[in-house]
């Protein structure tokens, strides 16, 4: 089938040749669980020179987000009247206290289920009507579309004891925070491609624009990623700083303008904090002021957590791609797949789950 | 989890539609999407189809990576 050939598209040989044949440090940083999953499973890393570094970034949405906001999910959870929706990942991340997660709650009797989309939740409520369902909306720009459209199902279908707990968060400013950084040192990177599916190459044209940050909006397969390595390459030895899209089948210029619609129809930016990484500017969703009985933060009137970064695990630092998982002192002694400690191996998309299951 | 592999667009019904790959089917939305119709490839993230593929942009997508394989000779 024709989508099968980016697995391993003609000549794709030849271009991996030349890689084989780079000698030069460059330091290539992924955004995207999907790719870092992808990578880790196609061997990619195994096959490339040791100097064509892949370095995982905060690409996965249930790593980037906080103990401190986990906390908080757990907090409401113990509440009786309260049900939360969740998707699966979300379900064995562990808060501030080891041991404490939505499965262990579900364990204790509370209820905890999990919904492959969010219009699922809605449906929950809908039957459960003694219930307030609390759905965790997480997720970046890809996902946050599918929340909106699951509020607006519960306002058109007057479905009241539904709500949403935002941890929806926006790609451009964390970026923009790395590169930031003192000690930024990236030389490309691979750009979501289902991310960009929704903002468009315009989403990422900053990179180039105002950065001249090689960069490629790459697909999930094999070929794909092979090829966008070799351009960022190209592109860094050339001098040729630039903005590409190679994942040209499925990204528009201007992206998917309906999903970014709905989505701004009933979130808006506001400062949010991110593991390891802190208080980022206009870096989260949340509900608008209209719609403030589905923000479930209001509802219960919860009272967050600051932000304290005291964390047990180094997920925040595999997150900024400051150390590889495996420096990690917990990796594949306390913290495996079987019995993961923080997010990052708790995730499918993990940096730390894939270089566990994937060793390479 | 984001999917590479597009799902093939088998039964619609308003928003509702069925995506199918290699026999397994499973029930997607399409409110982001215009126009889908039966047969559409369609990109699916958390349920929801977040765009339609076109082979003739695949096959585009082909042609990029062979122009630069071809390069290298």
């Amino acid at each position: 089938m024709l989508w099968n050939e980016f697995k391993k598209p003609k000549d794709i040989e030849k271009i991996l040749s030349a890689l084989t044949k780079y000698d030069k440090e460059i330091r290539i940083m992924e955004i995207c669980g999907t790719h870092t999953v992808s990578i880790a499973k196609s061997g990619i890393k195994g096959i490339l020179p040791k100097n064509i570094k892949l370095i995982s970034g905060p690409g996965c949405p249930v790593c980037v987000t906080p103990t401190e906001r986990i906390d908080d999910i757990l907090f409401l959870s113990k509440n009786k009247d309260v049900l939360i929706a969740t998707y699966g990942d979300m379900i064995r991340v562990t808060g501030s206290i080891d041991g404490t997660s939505l499965e262990k709650r579900k364990a204790e009797g509370f209820d905890i289920r999990v919904v492959y989309s969010p219009l699922d939740a809605v449906k929950i409520a809908q039957c459960c009507k003694d219930k307030e369902v609390v759905f965790i909306g997480i997720g970046f720009e890809t996902t946050a579309p599918s929340t909106a459209i699951a509020i607006e199902r519960a306002i058109n279908e007057g479905v009241n004891n539904f709500s949403v707990f935002s941890l929806h968060k926006m790609v451009e400013p964390v970026l923009r925070k790395l590169i930031n950084m003192n000690d930024f040192n990236i030389d490309g990177f691979l750009c979501p491609g289902n991310v960009a599916v929704i903002i468009g190459e315009e989403g990422f044209r900053f990179l180039e624009i105002e950065f001249k940050i090689p960069s490629v909006i790459c697909g999930f397969e094999a070929g794909d990623i092979i090829y966008s390595i070799y351009r960022l390459i190209q592109m860094r030895e050339n001098k040729d700083f630039k903005l590409e899209n190679e994942y040209i089948r499925a990204v528009k210029q201007k992206g998917n303008e309906i999903a970014r619609n709905i989505m701004n129809k009933y979130f808006e930016p506001c400062d949010d904090i991110w593991r390891g990484i802190g208080w980022i500017e206009n870096s989260g969703l949340k509900l608008k002021d209209e719609y403030i009985q589905y923000d479930a933060v209001k509802k219960f009137n919860l009272d967050l957590n600051p932000y304290k970064n005291n964390d047990f695990c180094s997920c925040g630092e595999v997150i900024k791609g400051k150390i590889d998982p495996r420096e990690c002192k917990l990796f594949s002694t306390v913290c495996t797949i079987e019995n993961p400690k923080g997010p990052c191996m708790v995730s499918s998309e993990g940096a730390c789950a894939a270089a566990y299951k994937y060793s390479d | 989890m984001c999917l590479a592999v597009p799902l093939k667009v088998i039964q619609i019904n308003g928003k509702d539609a069925v995506g199918e790959s290699l026999g397994i089917r499973r029930d997607i939305r399409i409110d982001f999407i215009k126009d889908v119709n039966l047969g559409d490839y369609v990109i699916v993230h958390a349920g929801f189809a977040i765009e339609k593929i076109e082979e003739e942009a695949a096959l585009e997508n082909l042609r990029l990576i062979k122009e630069v394989a071809d390069a290298l000779e």
